[in-house]
């Protein structure tokens, strides 16, 4: 077993390493195929792991080496395959397989190719490290792995010239990696001091150690543990106020999109909440505050869905939103179904993000889903996929998603949080709605791409039958509920509703159900038969608040990067350049002018050398006396 | 009665005698005599120390003195005469050739 976990981890890092020897060569199919390979090596050593745990309840523990020992820190290269992380590796890297395996047809044109695919590898190592580390210090080497490989992910085609924000909203791929990166960094600064404050009060970062000292601790310190890892979770997992960078990273190829949003970045945040649950239960306050931030994100990214055109960033939204809902649950308590939306929403997610980039493969990378319509016909496969995918994320029975999110719905109700029920049960039917709009607009109704003489065409068949398996999980994955709920919660804390909620679970799903489909039948109403553009609607200052996200990358850009450009550009005209340099000018120069200046001393006459040495020796002489004197 | 402070003065200022010619001799011989004169003003400080504690070791340190001046003045005198030869003079101020 313990070959399995070395296997399942190391994959994707010989992928990687092997892609990245042809990195500057041209493109090799053979890279992508080999890349592939190994991933799905790791996907069979995760889902053999997974079933062991399955059959015999047990975790394995392995520790590769010692890493860190100094004093009383000792940190080892552990790693740790339980309930929670073999659900997350097998995710993954099923997720990572089918994209790696869409990525060799997807980048089929494009010059770095197996550059490309380095990256890919790479950026699933640093999430499998994430998701088995046995320590915090190792989660926190794979969380940032994860940010340095979304950042060469999103900025891959960094060629790109920048743009202006109405032309384009994420400017261009260079920046919104940058953005990414930057928001993430200010993110793990809070992570980084969580670890602190946990290993200065514990002193040790072992999951084990931690979670049994505890009960040893104070309230305060457990809150601000608490807190610091959310800000650190609410970078990677894009949670308000740092949520900007999501939907600026769909500047990145379509199918770093997919793995994104489905398996190695966004999850990280909840993983990190899901993972350190026994700190998280421990304060009530943080988790209320996590449920109800969770609850508003999930609102707020579906209000900007509604309106946007771009197909990707609808997709985007919805994942925002969909965090929302996963950390809403984990904040109410209910971690299991948090990771149970979690795996539910990578299949369904991922399959939307690979099926737009098959539209947009077809569409010449258009995204305006205004210019698409009757997509349909050309691609059926497609067509079928996203129509899937949507049902599950609107949350229709039998899909995937209505078990998972009507969980979570459930789970509002029962702690008694009617407000957050409500804004999470309006949400479903935001959700379902844009979904559908998006499905409507880009498949069905007049052909408005015939316009700019596109000739759309499906994507290639084994890029198609390597999608199934998403949309065949999309599918069934919620009818395993149940097992799923006893398998993990011999984990997890159990969360069962209580008889009271029993009593109306009939009537709350239908009440959510009714929302999704009343959602779905608006956008039918509306998209089905063609575009036809209020314009009335679309100039009032409400939809244009939501197309322009709230106006708050304005905001951010007017409130903080500008004076921070213009305090730096101070600091390095008067501080840095006035006061810094200056001063190591000037030692410099006073060193070069009495070099000059006592250079005359060497005359080269040894009579003025015997009077210097005079003078020296008297003054050595006096100080001896005057020393002799004061001593 | 002449006593030890009569010769440390004498010492002293012979010493200085040795020194002003350090000082102010252009002349390499006229350098070498100075500081022949500066060794000589220490031997007699010396010699008066060692015989005002009672102390042979003064006395011959200064013979040891007396013996390398003269093994110094032997060595010096040859360089003296190479740069003679070489130059046409013992100027100081002809000699000068590393002016920095």
């Amino acid at each position: 077993m313990e070959n399995l976990v070395y296997i399942a981890l190391f994959a994707p890092f010989a992928s990687s390493m092997f892609a990245a020897l042809f990195g500057m060569s041209p493109r090799q199919t053979f890279v992508g195929i080999v890349a592939s390979t190994l991933l799905f090596i790791s996907f069979a050593a995760s889902a053999t792991l997974a079933v062991h745990v399955y059959t015999t309840g047990a975790s394995i523990h392995v520790t590769m080496m010692e890493w860190i020992s100094a004093g009383d820190l000792t940190i080892p290269f552990g790693f740790l395959v339980d309930q929670v992380s073999v659900t997350m590796m097998t995710v993954v890297t099923l997720v990572s397989t089918v994209v790696h395996i869409y990525s060799i047809g997807y980048m089929d044109h494009d010059k770095s190719f197996n550059r490309f695919f380095s990256y890919l590898s790479a950026f699933v190592f640093s999430m499998m490290i994430l998701v088995m580390s046995d320590n915090f210090a190792g989660l926190f080497i794979g969380w940032e792995g994860v940010g340095v490989c979304s950042w060469l992910l999103i900025g891959f085609w960094y060629h790109k010239a920048d743009v202006t924000r109405e032309e384009n909203p994420s400017i261009s791929p260079s920046w919104a990696a940058n953005e990414a990166f930057i928001v993430n960094r200010i993110a793990d600064l809070g992570m980084l001091v969580g670890i602190f404050i946990i290993y200065w009060n514990v002193g040790s970062l072992q999951y084990d150690v931690v979670f049994a000292d505890l009960p040893n601790l104070s309230s305060s310190v457990l809150n601000a543990a608490a807190l610091a890892l959310f800000i650190g979770a609410m970078g990677k997992s894009a949670q308000f106020p740092l949520h900007t960078w999501l939907t600026d990273a769909m500047e990145g190829p379509t199918p770093v999109s997919a793995l994104i949003h489905a398996a190695t970045m966004v999850t990280a945040g909840v993983f990190l909440v899901i993972r350190a649950n026994p700190i998280f239960s421990m304060t009530p306050e943080v988790s209320f505050f996590i449920a109800a931030l969770g609850t508003f994100v999930a609102f707020f990214a579906a209000s900007m869905a509604l309106v946007n055109r771009d197909l990707k960033r609808i997709i985007a939204f919805s994942t925002l939103s969909q965090l929302g809902y996963m950390f809403a649950a984990a904040g109410l308590g209910a971690y299991w179904i948090a990771l149970f939306h979690l795996a539910a929403h990578a299949f369904f997610k991922a399959l939307l993000f690979l099926g737009a980039g098959n539209v947009m493969h077809a569409m010449d990378d258009e995204l305006d889903i205004f210019k698409m319509g009757g997509l349909k016909k050309a691609m059926r496969w497609t067509w079928g996929y996203m129509g899937l995918a949507s049902l599950a994320l609107a949350g229709i029975f039998p899909f995937a998603g209505f078990f998972s999110k009507d969980a979570i719905i459930e789970t509002a109700f029962n702690e008694g949080t009617y407000v957050l029920w409500a804004v999470l049960v309006l949400t479903a039917g935001m959700t379902a709605f844009y979904s559908f709009r998006q499905v409507f607009l880009t498949f069905h109704g007049d052909e408005r791409y015939k316009e700019a003489g596109i000739h759309p065409h499906e994507m290639y068949k084994f890029v198609l039958i390597a999608m199934a398996p998403l949309a065949i999980l999309a599918v069934i994955a919620g009818f395993f509920m149940g097992g799923y709920q006893e398998f993990v919660t011999k984990l997890l804390p159990d969360y069962v509703m209580s008889e009271h909620t029993h009593h109306y679970v009939i009537l709350l799903t239908l009440i959510v159900s009714a929302f999704a489909i009343g959602g779905i039948f608006l956008a039918y109403k509306k998209y089905y038969n063609g575009l036809k553009r209020d314009m009335e609607l679309e100039n009032s200052f409400i939809y244009k608040l939501l197309a322009n996200q709230y106006y708050i990358p304005n905001f951010y850009e007017a409130f903080i990067t500008k004076p921070y450009a213009m305090l730096s550009d101070i600091m390095w005209k008067d501080v840095d350049m006035k006061i810094v340099d200056a001063t190591v000018d000037g030692i410099a120069k006073f060193l070069y002018k009495s070099g000059d200046g006592s250079r005359k001393m060497q005359t080269g006459n040894l009579s003025n050398y015997l009077n210097w040495m005079a003078v020296g020796a008297v003054l050595l002489l006096v100080i001896a006396a005057i020393s002799a004197m004061l001593g | 009665m002449i006593g030890l402070s009569h010769y440390l003065i004498v010492s002293a200022l012979i010493f200085s005698i040795g020194l002003v010619g350090v000082l102010r001799r252009r002349n390499l011989l006229m350098l070498f005599f100075a500081t022949e004169v500066m060794l000589n003003a220490v031997n007699i400080a010396f010699a008066a120390i060692s015989h005002y504690y009672n102390d042979l070791t003064g006395q011959m340190f200064a013979f040891f003195i007396i013996a390398i001046a003269a093994s110094e003045v032997a060595v010096g005198l040859g360089i003296l005469i190479v740069l003679y030869k070489k130059h046409g003079t013992l100027d100081l101020d002809d000699l000068a050739s590393m002016r920095g």
